[in-house]
């Protein structure tokens, strides 16, 4: 599972052409990993949301995190090891925009 | 309805080492509150548990160990589920186990392409 | 078994068997005359069994008059025999006649390849329903009519628009190929698994022909089990899951035609043999990797045909629904899954999760929220069990839900 955090675009204020340019670019690395038959599934986040936590499960508004842990979205691919999914992220434009990626392997049941 | 992704956090430094029988009762509280969701017929995707280990690439290529150790939570595993709210979403959210240890729910709307 | 029992049972029998061979030699087509045919075989038997009695071997007698009967058609209509020559390479020139190959070997085949075609999802499920009890199963327009609770014009055209379907898109009368087999038999189950719950859920007051329906899902579901290739994990499951199901058939109803719950049953009523036919089947699908939701149903059967209250039975029901909720949501699944966790976490937790549900338009919803509530707050009890009344359409499910009012309400008195 790749985890994309604190991406410029994701701060409020930003320019909408900055957020369409990398739309562009996400969606063309995206159709790449489909047609490599890697693509597993993504899911491009809101940037409101809630927490809930404690035994009392107290809600909270916003999501989880300062600016730079905010997680903007996620991407799940298949393949056979660590540095095949680390070669995927490093090609990822998010990069571009301060953002970093967090790759964690999927627990097998 | 819109789609929600769930994101569980804890401390994994914090989680204790459970017993054959300990890891029963999770397993079971698990899937009673993923199964009650999957009754409301709420539930999207079952989702995944993560593995403790990872790594982190940012734009300069350096890849550190993961998982993410700026804040002491971190992404144990993650599901998906349906809902007319995010309110609503959470109220699904507050059955969730890891919230007995110590751990919480972030929840997040999907986007609409 | 006599006379006037025997023809019937044996046109049960024997007319798939010789439609399916005769229609995959002439086609898709050509399905009408191979079922004119056949038709035709078991008019004449009728006539000349009931004047001189029956034969000594009647099926060998009918496969004789069968093979007659289309040998003759070929030799009247050469052309068509030409056309259906092409396709097994006869040559006219030797003038040797098409065999008909009654073997038991080509008959499991041509039934195999028949009941792939039937269930092709060309055609909408209720369709497939009709041709497979039509084709397959020997049934006339009249009972299958009087099966759906509808009438024979309804039906007659559902089959002929399911036939012409067949024909447009040139669907070939042949077992799909191992790799299709994995994509095509989930079609196939899924009609055979609709076809019994036709039988089983049925409100139709003619209790042998619902138990009919049943045992002929069962005996298609066991042609996909006997044979190697189709006989994989998820079709024993299935087969497994109507064996439980249908071995509490004779205790689902009292002499008075009303309905009995499952806690009320006569468990020597409960057909041992299925139940050990269940396990067996079970057994057999438990060997490979995947788990369909027939697993699942069968596992939740197979703890049903133990009565016993434990805590363990219903933990181990809980789970099981959790699981097939999470491969398929069904509404029932849902209901059925509150009222395991009802008796594993209490009444209270299950009556929270039932609320969750909130299914008000449906009868059985408001039934399982009644018999919760029952000894807890009667009177929601009653106000539940009152909407389910109001909502349900069989009689006997409203007798059943009177009875549990009556219930209640005498719990108030006392």
């Amino acid at each position: 599972m790749l985890l994309f955090r604190g991406s410029d675009v994701y701060q409020p204020g930003q320019s909408p052409d900055a957020l369409e340019a990398l739309k562009e670019k996400m969606i063309h690395w995206l159709t790449d990993l489909s047609e490599k038959g890697v693509h597993v599934a993504s899911e491009p986040l809101e940037t409101t949301g809630k927490q809930v936590s404690g035994s009392r499960k107290t809600v909270t508004n916003g999501p989880f995190g300062e600016a730079k842990e905010v997680i903007g979205g996620c991407t799940i691919v298949q393949v056979r090891d660590m540095n095949e999914a680390l070669e995927i992220a490093k090609g990822c434009p998010i990069l571009e925009s301060n953002a970093s990626i967090e790759v964690r392997p999927i627990q097998k049941m | 309805m819109k789609d929600f992704l769930l994101v569980f956090r804890t401390d994994y430094s914090t989680m204790p080492k459970a017993s054959p029988e300990e890891m029963q009762a999770s397993t079971k509280r698990w899937m009673d509150w993923i199964g009650g969701i999957a009754a409301q017929n709420k539930l999207v995707d079952r989702g995944n548990r993560l593995v403790p280990s990872g790594k982190i690439v940012k734009a300069d290529n350096v890849i550190a160990d993961g998982p993410y150790t700026e804040i002491k939570e971190s992404i144990v595993g993650y599901s998906l589920v349906k809902a007319n709210s995010v309110e609503e979403a959470s109220e699904l959210a507050k059955g969730c186990p890891i919230l007995r240890i110590g751990g919480n729910v972030e929840v997040r709307e999907i986007s609409v392409l | 078994m006599d006379q006037t029992e025997l023809i019937p049972h044996l046109f049960r029998t024997e007319y798939r068997k010789i439609v399916s061979v005769l229609s995959k030699l002439f086609g898709i087509e050509h399905i009408e005359i191979a079922e004119d045919i056949v038709s035709d075989t078991f008019l004449v038997a009728s006539e000349l069994w009931g004047l001189k009695g029956l034969p000594e071997n009647p099926t060998a007698w009918l496969y004789t008059v069968a093979k007659n009967k289309t040998k003759d058609y070929l030799k009247r209509n050469t052309l068509f025999a030409q056309n259906i020559s092409k396709a097994i390479k006869y040559d006219a020139a030797t003038s040797e006649e098409i065999e008909v190959d009654l073997s038991i070997k080509n008959i499991n085949d041509s039934q195999l390849a028949m009941i792939f075609v039937v269930c092709h999802p060309c055609n909408p499920a209720e369709a497939q329903i009709g041709l497979a009890l039509n084709l397959l199963c020997g049934f006339g327009v009249d009972e299958i009519a009087s099966a759906f609770l509808t009438n024979n014009k309804v039906i007659y055209k559902r089959l002929q628009r399911a036939k012409e379907k067949l024909r447009t898109e040139k669907i070939e009368i042949e077992q799909p190929t191992l790799s299709d087999i994995d994509n095509r038999l989930s079609a196939v189950l899924m009609t055979l698994y609709l076809l019994f719950n036709e039988g089983y859920y049925s409100s139709n007051h003619d209790v042998t022909l619902c138990k009919d329906l049943c045992f002929e899902a069962m005996r298609l579901a066991y042609l996909l089990v006997e044979n190697e290739q189709t006989s994989k994990p998820s079709a024993n499951a299935l087969l497994s899951l109507m064996c439980f199901q249908s071995s509490r058939f004779d205790s689902r109803q009292n002499q008075n035609g009303e309905i009995v719950l499952y806690q009320d049953q006569d468990t020597d009523l409960w057909d041992q043999e299925l139940i050990n036919k269940g396990e067996y089947f079970l057994n057999r699908a438990s060997q490979g990797t995947k788990i369909s939701k027939y697993h699942l149903e069968a596992g939740i059967a197979c703890c049903h045909t133990m009565k016993a209250d434990t805590n363990e039975k219903w933990e181990y029901v809980l789970q099981l629904y959790n699981q097939l909720l999470l491969i398929e949501y069904s509404p029932i699944a849902a209901l059925n899954r509150t009222y395991a966790l009802a008796k594993v976490n209490g009444k209270k937790e299950a009556i929270m999760e039932a609320e969750k549900i909130n299914l008000v338009g449906n009868h059985l919803y408001h039934s399982l929220l009644g018999e919760l509530y029952t000894d807890v707050d009667n009177t929601k009890a009653i106000s539940h069990f009152q909407n389910a009344l109001d909502l349900a359409k069989s009689t006997a499910d409203k007798a059943v839900i009177s009875n549990r009012i009556l219930g209640c309400e005498q719990k108030k008195k006392t």
